[in-house]
């Protein structure tokens, strides 16, 4: 047997007090695609950092082909043939393709002979491994797929053996998350190494050999997938048991509450990017929007949230609401009992640099019972914050802390308990997990589930296509600013969706009961 | 108007211009590679001062612009510290050192030369002298034919009046500074290092996952804008004037960093811009032109501030988009 293309021993790396990894060993086969899942803040990226020179062990020996290797910074991890993607891009936005996969990597001191160098290599690149791009392009015009392809061609480029991608398919849609599998395929076929970090089981149960499960800084368990099962990952990534499908009795629906009717949204580039939709949503039920990004389905929600303009009829529980001017603001839509569970919760959910309890009343510090004569009545609201962030189990149940230092999937419960306890007629929730641990996933699930069992209208948008099956009880398909069709979840599978949301209606190779009055605006 | 008029308006503005241009290509390095530096005036300031002192107790122009330079540099490694080393908030920096400067040049210049804060004039070879190029009409033809220099141009053809009075007859330096602009265009855009420069300021973690030292390459463009800052306060002192007086770069480091943002960060560009507000500045010292041209007479005070209402102006208006490097003025702080 060979020697294994990575071997780390005992890695311990402490950041203050938190331990992020605890004596952490893994041995990485040649030739393989190696898995490592866990929570968020598990330790998966540290471990990651410390074998690209990110970071420094506190303890611990790294191995490359058997050879014992220190890896101060990033150049000697370079050297030894590491290649990392990371989960955020490291390019320089205003260069060109090339010119990024140069950097650092340049021949000689003048940039015209590296260039010319780098352009018939990338070319060999393009044509072995399938990845193609344009190398004068501007990085900043590319896709997100096509932005991460660069990143894999920069470590080939400067002969990577062993790639590292974190978290690569969290920003890509699902074709372009299928086509980096495929590429990935094809790099392990050349014998290239591939460690991929990622939260999400289906990939690690679709495209690796062997997972090895990471929990609160300890490696607990290396198996090899063809050998495990996703309940049972699930489990040891968070240490119970973990339902994987939502638990749900069908459902009721009663009144329509949102009526949308013949919506058109232009973006302030003057693009169209909402083509006349028509759509319903009655009390008691969740309508999921699925698409791929970008096809109109952000838009939608920024003009039901009131934070975009647009034209058309909306009523509300039969009261029409303005989609300009005055009175088409986020206060408006939450007077006519509207939530809105933002897709970015980063930037429109949430203040990050403000505490949790200020953060759980935003929006809603106008009310009364917030108020205290002229002051705003700060204790109330932080006791308040104590029981919603203890009903929504955020973890750590701190109200005082500022909303950046909390995880992905513990900011979400706090925008959700902002807005789901505001008890409104519709909730509309965009991207409800999108970087949301597992356990958080069940938990966020369950309490909109929760909130259309008493008789709420939701409006679901998510680009995760299990989500929107699972969750949904009708299913709307958007594609280019047009809605599709319309779909049962009982009666239509993933092929027909996916159809659907590569813009092609006719599906009736692979399922029955297309809603025929949909169809008409494609 | 006469032809000569607008001519001798041009050379002036290439005079006046030359500081400008220093500092805004001592800038332009330094914000390419995401530090900010409103400090470029304390530099000129420091410059100016130390290399008319240099220049007045050696009588050499050359050492006292390498005494400018050197003091320039010790007042960019003290930016260089305080912003990448110790990652502190660039702007307060940069105030600081404009402080130091505007202080620490009076009093020592007091304490040195004891006339009120400035140097006593430079004479001879402790200035920079007017290059005379082959063929113009200059100060020796003057002499030669026992006749003012101003009388022979102004019989002259146009083009030997273009020849002589605007491209001929400036001091070495301005001919460096139109040589910096072209090797700042070079370094930029056709080295290794100008790449790895220009990515540092848009990206730094780019740089850095990539194996490049993001602090050395800093440092590398902060100690060019010391030197560059070095050359634009050596002029003034030993070129543009005779010595040191206190607060003479007035305002022009902050005029520079108008310009840059005006020529959005490009060498060429920056060369107009400060052209342009090197013109401004020439119109003060030609309130004849300015009564003839628009046929009133204009306050001499109103003139003088007419460079710094002008950049106001354009800044506010005329520039349209100006996108500065992405990662100005923040600390690197590596973070997975």
């Amino acid at each position: 047997m060979t020697a294994p293309a990575i071997e780390l021993k005992g890695i311990s790396k402490a950041f203050g007090p938190v331990q992020a990894n605890k004596d952490i060993s893994i041995s990485v086969q040649p030739g393989t695609i190696h898995g490592i899942i866990g929570e968020n803040g598990a330790g998966k990226s540290t471990l990651m950092s410390i074998l690209y020179g990110f970071y420094k062990a506190d303890a611990g020996e790294i191995f490359i082909k058997g050879q014992k290797t220190q890896i101060p910074d990033s150049q000697h991890a370079i050297k030894a043939g590491i290649g990392m993607v990371f989960q955020h891009f490291k390019l320089v936005e205003n260069f060109t393709v090339l010119e990024n996969i140069i950097l650092g990597a340049e021949d000689g001191a003048m940039l015209t002979t590296s260039l010319g160098k780098a352009r018939k290599e990338l070319k060999h690149l393009a044509d072995e491994y399938g990845l193609n791009v344009d190398p004068d392009a501007v990085i900043e015009n590319l896709s997100v797929g096509h932005q991460q392809r660069v990143e894999i061609l920069k470590a080939l480029y400067r002969k990577a053996e062993i790639l590292i991608l974190d978290e690569p398919t969290g920003v890509l849609t699902p074709a372009e998350a299928d086509q980096l599998f495929r590429i990935l395929d094809r790099l392990r076929e050349e014998g290239k190494t591939i460690i991929l970090i990622t939260h999400k089981l289906r990939e690690i149960m679709d495209t690796t050999d062997t997972v090895s499960v990471m929990r609160r800084g300890e490696m607990t368990a290396t198996v090899k997938t063809s050998e495990t099962s996703p309940e049972e990952l699930a489990e040891l990534m968070v240490g119970r048991k973990v339902l994987l499908r939502v638990d749900k009795v069908p459902a009721t629906p009663g009144k329509t509450v949102l009526d949308v009717k013949g919506l058109r949204v232009v973006d302030e580039k003057g693009v169209e990017r909402v083509k006349g939709i028509d759509l319903t949503v009655r009390a008691g039920e969740i309508l999921g929007i699925a698409g791929v990004a970008g096809n109109g389905q952000s838009e939608l929600l920024e003009v039901l949230g009131g934070f975009a303009d647009g034209t058309g009829v909306i009523t509300m529980n039969g009261t029409e609401i303005p989609l300009t001017g005055q009175g088409a603001d986020g206060r408006a839509r939450r007077d006519a009992g509207i939530s809105h569970v933002p897709e970015d919760r980063q930037r429109e959910g949430l203040i990050m640099e403000y505490s949790a309890w200020e953060n759980t009343v935003f929006g809603y510090h106008r009310d009364k019972d917030h108020q205290s004569g002229i002051l705003m009545d700060n204790a109330g609201i932080q006791a308040e914050a104590q029981e919603k962030m203890d009903r929504f189990d955020v973890r750590p149940p701190n109200p005082k802390l500022a909303a950046k230092n909390f995880s992905g999937g513990n900011q979400q419960k706090i925008v959700l308990a902002r807005e789901i306890e505001r008890n409104p007629d519709l909730l509309l929730i965009g991207q409800p997990t999108r970087g949301v641990d597992i356990g958080a996933i069940e938990f966020i699930h369950q309490q909109v589930v929760n909130l259309r069992d008493q008789g709420k209208a939701i409006l679901l948008v998510s680009v995760e296509l299990d989500e929107i099956m699972s969750l949904s009880d009708r299913i709307a398909v958007m594609f280019d600013g047009h809605i599709m069709g319309e779909r049962d979840p009982a009666q239509t599978n993933e092929r027909e969706l996916g159809l659907l949301m590569a813009g092609i209606t006719d599906t009736s190779a692979v399922t029955n009961g297309a809603s025929e009055e949909a169809l008409n605006d494609g | 108007m006469e032809f000569l008029d607008i001519v001798q308006l041009l050379d002036t503005s290439i005079r006046l211009g030359t500081p400008l241009l220093f500092a805004c290509l001592a800038g332009l390095f330094s914000e390419r590679s995401g530090v900010v530096d409103i400090g470029l005036e304390g530099k000129m300031l420091i410059a100016a001062f130390f290399s008319a002192a240099a220049a007045f107790y050696t009588g050499n122009a050359w050492l006292g612009l390498l005494a400018g330079i050197a003091a320039s540099m010790v007042l960019a490694v003290i930016h260089g510290l305080a912003s990448i080393t110790f990652r502190g908030n660039q702007l307060i920096s940069g105030v600081a050192i404009n402080f130091l400067a505007a202080g620490m040049t009076v009093l020592v210049a007091q304490s040195w030369f004891k006339q009120g804060g400035r140097t006593p004039p430079l004479t001879g070879n402790g200035r920079f002298g007017n290059v005379e190029l082959p063929f113009a009409i200059g100060p020796t033809e003057a002499e030669a034919a026992g006749r003012p220099l101003s009388q022979m141009i102004g019989e002259a053809g146009p083009i030997q009046q273009l020849y002589s009075e605007l491209i001929s007859g400036h001091s070495i330096l301005v001919y460096l500074g139109v040589l910096a602009v072209v090797a700042t265009w070079w370094i930029l855009f056709r080295t290794r290092f100008g790449l790895r420069l220009r990515a540092v300021g848009e990206n730094p973690a780019a740089v850095d996952t990539a194996g490049v030292s993001v602090i050395q390459l800093r440092y590398a463009a902060v100690l060019i804008c010391g030197v560059l800052c070095g050359l634009a306060g050596a002029y003034m002192a030993t070129s543009l004037q005779a010595g040191f007086v206190k607060d003479m770069t007035a305002g022009r480091g902050f005029i520079a960093l108008a310009a840059l943002i005006f020529a959005k960060w490009r060498p060429v560009y920056a060369m107009w811009a400060c052209l342009l507000f090197g013109f401004f500045q020439a119109l003060e010292t030609r309130p004849d032109l300015i009564e003839a041209v628009i046929g009133m007479k204009v306050q001499i005070q109103l003139l003088g501030a007419l460079p710094y209402i002008l950049t106001v102006v354009i800044l506010a208006g005329f520039i349209g988009k100006a996108i500065p490097p992405k990662a100005s003025a923040e600390p690197y702080i590596k973070e997975r």
